[in-house]
């Protein structure tokens, strides 16, 4: 209970810190539930930040809405050009952005731009997330506060009640208040203790800082303000706890025997004060994963905008539709004129009709539109040694044909990857062609080794490729798991397993779906751990059916 | 927050980030510039330092290429009189997810509604002429468009063929991309086109730290005696870069230098001629700007890890990067 009121106190603290430094502080990232607590801080807003005005953006805001554009109504009709303004062209304004996990990377960047342009913006994202989406790095490094609110209820808030007189006057006092150099080394020192590298961070600590100490009327920062901004700004970003342990020891050497400023009383004491806060201050879940060694240490590019969609052609047209211009949509000149004809002689013939040989109304525009696929790609990559081709080659054969089949139902691409001997193959590059595939298959010879983790870096380096040419590649590998073939060509089994491993890892950091079937006799416990090094689902095929196999890849598809 | 950018010579660190910079501003011919680093790292600051850094160029009034006189300008019946302006060297944000007509120009839809006349929109390829072209997240900007700024940027002509339209204008502008590779990486093609390519990384040093703290405090909260402090070493610079312009074309190029690139460039396996002519270049841009009269092997060892790092083949299992390896093919072949 006690626990849960702090981090409401933090949220009012951080509020009415960047009440006084709206600009400077960039603003609030705000992870909650639309529920009351959220509810709460979000109606305090408005009077904080005052005389500033609150405006509400959302992810799919087009340009027009942002920084103004023409006015088409208006324009068709008067003749002239009338332009709208935008939310960020106005006066400094408090940007409110619903729904932020989901704001797509071009928004990110051009809000970042203008918290960076000085236009005096700040904003305030509202993230409603769970762990899968998040508010793009980009916009979370430029905002200094970074609160969460989940698992607050009702009870624990009060209404948040803040002090204009203190505020006005603190907004004067800022700007004339100085802090030590000291202060800032030992800011700069202890956010990196914390692995916060962005300087951005840092800064921001400083001017919270500063903002404290114009709220408390000091005439300059102590460390007391800069331990608190510390805890305010610091804290939700550490992804690395320094070890606590040894700090308090050089606080008792140092008292009994007086020993006056040496370096260790210099260094180690005052710095104390502000770690301790900031660590005092670490969100607790992030401690035990810190501790537990599963640390978030670099975020991964998931933007919250889900897989990107991005095209390896530009798409055929489809037929133009109605709409509003802006933001990414073309006009569609020739279907606009051919809707506006039939209209023209009623158009002309209206009473106040402007003197003009076309008529064009808002109405009558319309866009072009493509239709874009990502084409999905299915690597099989394909064991063709000799223990595989003695246990159930033909069976092998048969899953992929069966595989093939369903690739040809979703108009997949399919790759095919034979590895034996010391290398691996590739038979057949990214193809749609399924009766090439086939061919290849069944001609496909098999015996000598099992160099698997050659085969699994070839399919790992097609998928890299195709993935930069805009396909989403999923990586099948059908093995019977026996790997002898270490990646130098040396006949070594356990080197060929560790290498596999090393492989499999590598595909999974660089988030590439894959499926394992093991074609073997009897399920290997090696390729069970291999398709977890994988993070994919391990499928035996003595126990798979058709049906089975099929829906195994559908579920790693989707 | 100041109106000014930031003072380039302020930065602090990232030497290998503000010399490419520089010699792109010495010789924009080497090509763009690409900047892979973490967030924070003072890529963008550096950008537009630099454009301030700049003289100014002399623009004709009105005239939306940036054309330097009313001969070069493709629309000169828009031009009212021949008036040249001075305008700072301009700087062009392209945001992601800009659409291809924002980008190369279009027809302008406004007009061709309100009075039915088919004029051209200058897209940003027109503004950035002889200037800057800043790109911010390149690795996720959709790749036609990049492509198509490469295609500009190296030939420095763009031609529009589109509806109906049938334009070419000048567009001469060094390119900079930044980006953070963990967000995703930029085809290897398209690496290859840019001329030279730095890493920046946060400082480690905390003193480093805390000078880049102190100064960015300075500049935010009392920026006057800050410009002043630094305006002066900005303008040495701005001297020196000017000079090194002038210095360029008479720096001679020993057949050893030449020699040296090759055999660097086939030392590490670098596709194409690209690397070589690059290196040369930015060889060249080096010694006119630190006042040498030629090429000599430690120009070549300064500037061959940015010239050539984005050249190699990927190889995925390298977890020591292409940095690692161009420092140690230079270390092996340049003894």
């Amino acid at each position: 209970m006690t626990e849960r009121a702090a981090e409401w106190e933090t949220a009012t603290a951080a509020l009415t810190l960047l009440a006084i430094d709206p600009a400077g502080l960039g603003g609030i990232w705000l992870r909650a539930k639309a529920d009351a607590p959220r509810d709460r801080l979000i109606a305090a807003v408005g009077p904080a930040m005052a005389p500033r005005p609150l405006a509400r953006l959302h992810p799919n805001v087009s340009d027009d809405q942002l920084f103004g554009g023409l006015d088409l109504t208006q324009t068709l009709d008067l003749g002239r050009t009338v332009l709208t303004s935008g939310l960020l062209g106005r006066e400094p304004s408090v940007l409110m952005l619903s729904m932020a996990e989901r704001c797509p990377a071009p928004l990110a960047a051009r809000l970042g731009q203008s918290l960076d342009g000085g236009q005096g913006h700040s904003l305030l994202a509202l993230d409603e997330s769970d762990d899968d989406e998040m508010l793009p790095p980009a916009l979370q490094d430029r905002l200094a506060f970074h609160l969460d609110l989940n698992g607050l209820s009702h009870r624990n808030t009060s209404e948040i009640i803040l002090d204009h007189d203190s505020i006005e006057i603190a907004r004067i006092a800022y700007a004339k208040l100085e802090i030590s150099a000291d202060l800032v080394a030992q800011a700069v020192e202890t956010a990196f203790l914390f692995g916060v590298v962005s300087t951005r961070a840092v800064l921001f600590a400083i001017r919270a800082a500063r903002a404290l100490a114009a709220l408390q009327r000091n005439a300059s920062v102590t460390e007391a303000h800069l331990a608190q901004a510390m805890a305010l700004v610091i804290a939700p970003r550490a992804i690395r706890v320094p070890d606590l342990s040894d700090a308090p020891a050089p606080q008792e050497s140092a008292s009994p025997e007086g020993q006056p400023e040496n370096q260790t009383t210099q260094t180690g004491i005052p710095e104390d004060i502000v770690l301790q806060a900031v660590a005092a201050a670490l969100p607790k879940n992030v401690l035990q994963d810190l501790k537990t060694g599963a640390a978030k240490a670099t975020t991964t590019g998931s933007s919250g905008a889900g897989a990107k969609k991005r095209s390896n052609r530009r798409g055929k047209p489809k037929p133009s539709i109605r709409g509003r211009l802006g933001g990414a949509a073309r006009l569609d000149l020739i279907a606009t004129l051919r809707r506006a004809a039939p209209w023209q002689k009623i158009r002309a013939g209206a009473p106040y009709a402007p003197d003009r040989t076309i008529h064009i109304r808002a109405e009558d525009l319309c866009l072009k539109r493509f239709e874009e696929k990502s084409d999905r790609l299915l690597i099989f990559a394909v064991d063709a040694s000799g223990s595989a081709a003695l246990a159930r080659m033909a069976e092998a054969k048969g899953a992929v044909e069966l595989l093939l089949a369903e690739a040809y139902a979703r108009r997949d691409q399919v790759a095919l990857i034979a590895f034996r001997g010391t290398d691996a193959e590739l038979l057949l590059p990214p193809t749609r062609s399924l009766v090439q595939t086939k061919r290849r298959l069944s001609a496909l010879p098999g015996g000598g080794g099992t160099p698997l983790a050659t085969g699994l870096e070839a399919a790992f380096l097609l998928a890299l490729s195709t993935k930069s040419k805009g396909m989403t590649p999923t990586i099948a590998l059908l093995t019977d798991g026996r790997a002898n073939i270490a990646l130098d060509g040396s006949a070594n089994r356990g080197e060929a397993q560790r290498d596999a491993s090393k492989i499999a890892r590598l595909i999974r950091e660089k988030q590439t779906p894959a499926l394992v079937i093991d074609t073997g006799t009897r399920p290997q416990a090696a390729l069970k751990d291999l398709a977890h090094d994988l993070g994919a689902p391990y499928l035996p095929l003595p126990r798979a059916n058709a049906h089975g196999v099929s829906q195994a890849i559908e579920a790693v598809l989707e | 927050m100041s109106a000014q950018p930031y003072p380039f010579s302020a930065i602090v660190g990232q030497t290998e980030m503000k010399q490419a910079m520089v010699l792109t501003a010495i010789d924009p011919s080497i090509g763009g510039v690409l900047v892979f680093g973490d967030r924070g790292t003072g890529k963008s600051t550096a950008v537009r330092a630099l454009a301030a850094l700049l003289p100014k160029i002399n623009v004709v009034s009105g005239c939306p290429y940036n054309s330097e006189t009313v001969a070069d300008c493709p629309v000169p019946e828009t031009v009212k009189g021949n008036r040249t302006i001075q305008v700072p060297t301009p700087v062009i944000d392209l945001p992601l997810g800009v659409t291809e007509d924002r980008v190369v120009g279009a027809l302008d839809i406004e007009k061709a509604l309100t009075q039915g006349k088919k004029d051209f929109e200058p897209g940003l390829l027109a503004r950035a002429h002889r200037g800057y072209l800043y790109i911010d997240e390149v690795n996720l900007l959709e790749d036609h468009i990049v492509d198509l700024l490469l295609d500009v940027a190296v030939s420095g002509e763009n031609v529009v063929e589109r509806d109906g339209l049938s334009i070419r204008h000048a567009a001469r502008f060094v390119l900079v991309g930044s980006g953070n590779p963990e967000e995703g990486e930029l085809r290897p093609q398209l690496l290859d086109r840019f001329g030279l390519s730095v890493e920046v990384a946060s400082p480690t040093d905390i003193a480093h730290r805390v000078e880049v703290i102190k100064r960015r405090d300075a500049y935010e909260t009392n920026p006057k005696p800050f410009m002043k402090r630094w305006r002066a070493e900005d303008t040495k610079l701005r001297n020196r870069i000017l000079a090194a312009r002038d210095l360029l074309g008479g720096v001679a190029t020993p057949d050893s230098a030449l020699e040296e690139c090759a055999k660097l460039c086939v030392a590490l396996g670098s596709d194409g001629l690209r690397g070589e002519l690059t290196l040369l270049k930015a060889a060249r841009a080096l010694a006119a700007f630190q006042g040498d009269a030629e090429i000599t092997r430690s120009h070549i060892r300064d500037i061959a890890p940015s010239s050539l790092r984005h050249r190699l083949r990927r190889d995925p299992l390298d977890e020591a990067g292409s940095t690692a390896r161009v420092h140690r093919v230079i270390n092996e072949v340049l003894v």
